[in-house]
């Protein structure tokens, strides 16, 4: 490498060579290249609205602070990161990891391939429905807006609506072709009944064997069906689904009105209940901020705590159990987003908005103190690539999840809700730092599994990213969470430079993340080089779908 | 213990800035101690079921210090059974609100009903230096009540505090058409209220 020129390096990488790569390999990698090209394009977005929110001294041209383009830029930003970059990211990963931890190939290649064009595409359909057509009824999809013919063109809205779509026919396939992996009796699963696999996958062995152990007895299940990991992937996926199920309907709602109207017969939108239905999307729409996204999170810790000490896990059955009690809370919880609809009976308010929600802070507190305490047995450790991530990762939701606990009462959601504290405090922080830190972690550990030990073009390139991206994002999620809490709105427009002290300082903090995103992305580019970038995109020469252990 | 929100939320700035700090600290400590060879004693030993039961006391007991402390928590709650010193009914469409010019006296409980003909709006009150003194959502076809005890006066402004499309906006200078300037006139002198 040493004797390769920077041409050389573009275009050739270092070692990387894509045609020795499997199916599996090349179709992670795929998801992973759109997954980052998704989240350049969000990390602009990001900055594109700080920079209109400090209000005369933006040095962007007008158009940008127009309502109707700079709220199209706020309804793409969550659709295009959430789904274009995190889901795919975590998907291709779990879709590598299951074959790899079961050892049992992936139920389908075929599938797994679409998953990531119907993402991609979706996302793509979704963008230029707001790029386009400016239609721009944010994520929240609160009823009636999203069929306000008389703010937005009904082409805008089909194409959103198909975007959105495919992005959860893709996340549809992709729970298809986990649970059909995880389920197929073969391999190390071959004498199990899927009875066995059930109670493995929500962890009801776990919680067995707690209590079985309380009352002196042997243990339920000596050897798990499937392991931990695989278990937060599975009951992970139970509210992915549900999730896709709850934005199909809401879809399939926005397309019946908008045909409605395109043939004529424009049906009253307040046959739709408003707030029965913001409570019907809060419900699946929460299950991925308080159910997947920290089921999935505390099995990446798990797994990246015994893959980086190489011991097992602390406390696993308390793990395992921690995961079926997870079930039920993420199902409980989305009140905590109607605290501030007074026509919302007070009872939900209190035990789902306020008592429920609290147990989130068990939950997570509990991952994090496993994954520390196992880190901490297997001392002393280098400080490496990957456990600085998933250490990144930890900050991130320790400083993520009280945050949004605390906004979750009756009292502090009168001043807080829809503020800038919730939208960055909370879940900026949690999904910039917490969760793409976590993710960061995981790439560096899968990063010689997925490319067949290809070598990093530089590790201070590396480590410059890390610093730069962590320090940026607590710094951005800090400073704009602190014009929340001098009043600043999430979903306003603000044109006079109001809150310029906060928004200047949060896009000092925003730009060093985007950087961080140039940085790392060289990094890529010059490790797989140009040809292997394509190369991932050919079809493979071998149809090998999973990676053994060594 | 606190009077109105921007108490509130000067107690929860410093208090949640302390709670950042020290936790990006002990994250930091504790990898920086990961990497060390030589044996490291503990400065304070917490048992499992310890941290078990703070987290449960922090969830649960937060809402309990709130209840207690935050005077509005109790007052929303049993609003439907506190007479209110003023009723105010304000009626939104179209991003356009229909209200009178509201006034109340310091001490005094309002009552804002507030109904939307078609979309998902926000009401809130905002001081003017752009701190909020509350909020709520106004869902549409159905009746929204906030009961608010004004322990502060001034004159406040009125801002929809939920999106609801564009045409909130101007389109052209981007300025909020649903700002309410002194919306809400509260006074602190009860002489001259008592004339109104």
């Amino acid at each position: 490498m040493e004797n390769k020129s920077f041409k050389e390096l573009l275009i050739n990488g270092t070692d990387f060579d894509a045609e020795s790569l499997t199916a599996l390999q090349k179709i992670t990698l795929r998801a992973v290249v759109m997954s980052f090209v998704f989240f350049g394009l969000v990390a602009l977005e990001g900055m594109i609205m700080r920079l209109v929110e400090t209000g005369p001294s933006s040095p962007l041209p007008k158009m940008f602070s127009h309502p109707d383009h700079f709220f199209s830029i706020m309804t793409v930003h969550p659709i295009v990161g959430i789904f274009g970059s995190t889901y795919q990211l975590v998907f291709a990963a779990f879709m590598f990891l299951v074959p790899y931890l079961t050892k049992k190939p992936l139920y389908s290649l075929k599938l797994a391939n679409f998953v990531w064009l119907s993402i991609t595409i979706g996302t793509a359909l979704a963008w230029l429905a707001g790029f386009i057509w400016h239609y721009a009824p944010l994520y929240t999809l609160y009823w009636p807006l999203p069929a306000d013919m008389k703010q937005f063109s009904l082409i805008g809205g089909f194409v959103f609506v198909i975007g959105v779509a495919l992005i959860m026919i893709g996340t549809l396939g992709f729970i298809y072709n986990i649970y059909a992996t995880i389920f197929a009796r073969t391999g190390v699963h071959k004498d199990k009944t899927m009875k066995e696999l059930l109670i493995s996958g929500f962890g009801i062995d776990g919680l067995f064997n707690l209590v079985y152990k309380l009352l002196g007895k042997p243990p339920y299940s000596k050897e798990p069906a499937l392991s931990l990991p695989v278990v937060a992937i599975f009951r992970g996926t139970v509210d992915t689904f549900l999730d896709a199920i709850v934005i199909l309907a809401a879809g399939i709602l926005v397309l019946v009105y908008l045909v409605s109207y395109a043939t004529g017969f424009s049906w009253d939108v307040h046959t739709i209940d408003s707030l029965l239905y913001k409570n019907f999307f809060w419900w699946g729409l929460d299950l991925v901020a308080d159910g997947l996204v920290l089921i999935y999170v505390a099995g990446s810790w798990y797994l990246l705590a015994t893959i980086i000490t190489g011991k097992k896990l602390f406390m696993e059955n308390v793990a395992r159990a921690a995961l079926l009690l997870e079930l039920f809370v993420s199902w409980m919880v989305w009140s905590h987003h109607l605290l501030a609809d007074q026509p919302q009976p007070e009872m939900m308010k209190l035990i789902s908005g306020e008592m429920v929600t609290a147990f989130e802070l068990l939950t997570q507190g509990l991952a994090l103190f496993i994954t520390l305490v196992t880190l901490w047995k297997a001392r002393p450790l280098k400080f490496t690539p990957p456990l600085a991530y998933l250490l990144g990762g930890l900050v991130g939701f320790g400083l993520a999840v009280p945050a949004g606990i605390i906004q979750a009462d009756m009292g502090m959601n009168r001043v807080l809700h829809n503020t800038q504290w919730i939208s960055f405090a909370h879940f900026h922080m949690a999904l910039i730092v917490g969760l793409y830190m976590t993710l960061y972690s995981a790439l560096y550990v899968l990063w010689p599994l997925v490319t067949n030990n290809t070598k990093l073009f530089s590790t201070k390139l590396t480590w410059a990213h890390y610093w730069l991206y962590l320090i940026g994002g607590i710094g951005m999620g800090a400073f704009a969470g602190m014009a929340g809490l001098d009043g600043m709105l999430r979903r306003h427009l603000y044109v006079n430079g109001e809150f310029n002290t906060w928004m200047i300082l949060a896009a000092i903090f925003g730009s060093m993340v985007l950087i961080a995103w140039f940085i790392f992305l060289a990094n890529i580019v010059l490790s797989v080089g140009l040809k292997g970038l394509v190369g991932i995109f050919k079809p493979a020469n071998n149809s090998i779908d999973y990676v053994e252990v060594k | 213990m606190f009077a109105t929100s921007l108490e509130l939320l000067r107690f929860h700035w410093v208090a949640y800035t302390i709670y950042a700090l020290m936790i990006v600290s002990v994250i930091a400590w504790f990898g920086w101690n990961l990497t060390r060879r030589e044996k490291v004693r503990s400065i304070i030993r917490i048992p499992f079921y310890g941290y078990m039961a703070f987290l449960v006391m922090a969830g649960v007991g937060h809402h309990i210090f709130t209840y207690n402390a935050i005077p509005w928590v109790e007052e929303d709650i049993k609003r439907h059974e506190i007479k209110p010193d003023r009723n105010y009914l304000i009626e939104v469409a179209d991003h356009k609100w229909k209200m009178p010019q509201m006034r109340a006296k310091k001490g005094e409980k309002v009552m804002f009903d507030v109904r939307s003909k078609d979309l998902t709006y926000g009401f809130g009150l905002f001081r003017k230096d752009g701190t909020m003194v509350f909020q709520m959502q106004v869902v549409p076809k159905h009746k929204n009540t906030l009961l608010w005890t004004f322990r502060e006066c001034g004159n406040f402004d009125i801002i929809s505090t939920e999106y609801s499309g564009p045409a909130q906006y101007d389109h052209e200078t981007g300025k909020d058409l649903m700002f309410v300037k002194d919306g809400m006139v509260v006074d602190c002198n009860e002489k001259i209220a008592m004339k109104e």
